[in-house]
């Protein structure tokens, strides 16, 4: 019977355009929507996973806005048994005061009763992309850690972790406690089936805030890339332009 | 006071990657120390010469035999205090990234990675990639020593302007049995990461949902096989099926900087874009005069793709005769 936390971040989906807030310190996604990483989307469905197969549960946390719960609801929606939303604001949050925090649930839940055998988190959040709270939140807790990690399986008292080294896989083998950083690309996470969501919806959500004093990540401000002016050379349209096409692969030396 | 580099090294000796993070640790004007970690080649060494620097220190013995994060850390920390070090930094790769941020937690030090430039040094203030590039954050990195992760292909690597007679040292780690609970205890050989190929490919020719499903590729693998290529794909491409993860590009999957890429039926989404922005030249070709991909590329050829691929094909298969 296996424990399993999940960590998520509600983060702006990148797939459209992104403009930033007025005192360019965040980004400002309104019109953008939001999402998680799909590092975290793959998380989630170890997690889901390993709670069905060793009849454990898969709880999801979030630290951020109120608004985070439609992350939390999507991760019940999909298999998780409970939510605990840490309300702040992430913007205020560096990667070491996110790792407190999350580590203050889980000794919290301990101190209640349940322990989390397994933290399993995103390598990076998709939007600060600082890669460093699996590995805070593990010495917070004094717990091994392993990042980049594509599957797990729960053997007894270790789990077994495979990563994709540059080599071949790498495993290891890690005793429990301990902490997992999941990159996506090892399983397919499941969508919510309609009962999932209706069952997500009466979910109590544990709501409270963090009671440390965040120190940030030393942010000065956003800067948005200057957009290139196009620059692109339309060497013809259909099939007519494979002549065009040929001369070019034979210019950059790719063909003769 | 000097920056200490953590070096990886492969066949060929210093990798890539941190051959662009030596150059980066030049530029922040500090004495540049390396870190080489398990065998050290002649290569190794003469390469780091080429790039400046001034000692090598070298961590080797049964602790450092299989891939352990901690160990490094260990290493890096050993390293860091002999040296005097008031930056850190490791290229933006799996290994620089777990490396340092365990080091980061063990100098009590903040860390900024993927970083593309130093701003100033005195305060360490850099510019850094966040949402997969199309972002940068400026931040200053507080404290006595900074951790740093350079990001791939941030700059390029280049050998100083002289070369260096790096004094090489021993370097004396103490790696108690706990840093060694998460070691690489396997490596399962006969499955290759595909990526690897896509990473060091000089032509990457890539499919998007514009290939319209599984059987849509046989006419952009047979141009990639015609240029010694491979192919690359979307995320929508992988995340229906139509095509393994391991060819993945992008954001979540591999970043590639091939000397020519060919994004086919690829509108241009910023997770694609944060993965392949840094190929040398880009010939889109798609049904969309206005996408993304075609406005960002170098070249365009306007047309469907299950068209203009099998004409190519067919001239590059007619000139070799």
């Amino acid at each position: 019977m296996t424990d399993v936390l999940v960590c998520l971040k509600r983060v702006p989906d990148a797939a459209g355009e992104i403009t930033l807030s007025g005192d360019s310190m965040s980004i400002d996604a309104r019109h953008v929507g939001y999402t998680v990483s799909a590092h975290e989307e793959a998380a989630v469905e170890l997690a889901v996973q390993i709670a069905d197969e060793t009849g454990g549960s898969a709880t999801a946390v979030s630290l951020g806005s109120g608004d985070a719960v439609e992350q939390l609801r999507n991760a019940l929606a999909v298999g998780c048994s409970a939510a605990v939303l840490l309300e702040a604001d992430a913007e205020a949050y560096g990667p070491a005061d996110v790792a407190e925090a999350l580590a203050a649930v889980v000794r919290d839940h301990a101190a209640n009763g349940t322990t989390y055998d397994l933290l399993l988190l995103g390598n990076d959040a998709a939007d600060s992309g600082d890669f460093q709270v699996p590995i805070r939140l593990a010495y917070a807790l004094d717990r091994p850690v392993v990042t980049g990690i594509s599957t797990v399986e729960i053997e007894g008292d270790h789990v077994t972790a495979r990563g994709r080294g540059t080599e071949g896989p790498e495993i290891y083998e890690v005793p429990l406690p301990a902490v997992v950083a999941v990159m996506e690309g090892g399983v397919s996470p499941r969508y919510p089936s309609i009962r999932g969501r209706m069952k997500a919806k009466k979910v109590k959500i544990d709501q409270s805030e963090p009671s440390l004093q965040p120190a940030g990540n030393g942010r000065i401000k956003l800067v948005l890339p200057p957009a290139a002016p196009s620059k692109v050379e339309i060497l013809g349209e259909g099939p007519e332009a494979a002549t065009a096409v040929v001369d070019l692969l034979v210019r950059l030396g790719v063909a003769r | 006071m000097s920056t200490l580099v953590l070096v990886e090294t492969d066949a060929d000796g210093v990798a890539e990657t941190s051959g662009e993070a030596l150059t980066f640790a030049r530029g922040l004007g500090d004495p540049v120390r390396a870190l080489v970690i398990g065998e050290l080649s002649e290569a190794v060494t003469s390469q780091l010469s080429d790039y400046g620097v001034e000692a090598v220190h070298h961590a080797n013995g049964p602790a450092f035999e299989t891939y352990a994060a901690a160990a490094w850390a260990a290493a890096v920390v050993a390293a860091a205090r002999e040296t005097d070090a008031g930056v850190v930094l490791a290229s933006g790769t799996p290994r620089g990234m777990e490396a340092m941020a365990h080091s980061a937690v063990r100098l009590g030090a903040s860390m900024a990675a993927n970083t593309v430039e130093a701003v100033s040094r005195h305060p360490m203030v850099v510019n850094r990639q966040v949402l997969g590039g199309s972002v940068l954050e400026q931040m200053q990195v507080d404290g006595d020593i900074a951790v740093l992760t350079v990001a791939g292909h941030a700059c390029e690597a280049v050998p100083a302007d002289a070369p260096t007679t790096p004094a090489i040292s021993t370097l004396e780690v103490e790696v108690p049995e706990s840093d060694l609970i998460a070691k690489v205890v396997r490596t399962e050989p006969g499955e290759p990461d595909e990526s690897g190929g896509l990473k060091a490919a000089r032509v990457v020719v890539g499919g998007g949902r514009g290939t319209g499903g599984p059987d849509g590729f046989g006419d952009l693998t047979e141009l990639a096989e015609l240029l010694g290529g491979v192919v690359g794909v979307t995320r929508v491409v992988t995340s229906l099926g139509w095509r393994p993860h391991a060819e993945q590009v992008g954001q979540t999957g591999s970043r590639i900087s091939p000397e020519l890429y060919i994004p086919c039926g690829i509108s241009g989404a910023i997770q694609h874009w944060a993965g392949c922005s840094s190929a040398k030249t880009i010939l889109a070709i798609n049904t969309e005069a206005d996408a993304p991909m075609v406005t960002k590329a170098h070249y365009a050829v306007i047309g469907d793709l299950h068209e203009v691929l099998p004409a190519i094909n067919e001239e590059l298969r007619r000139r070799r005769g």
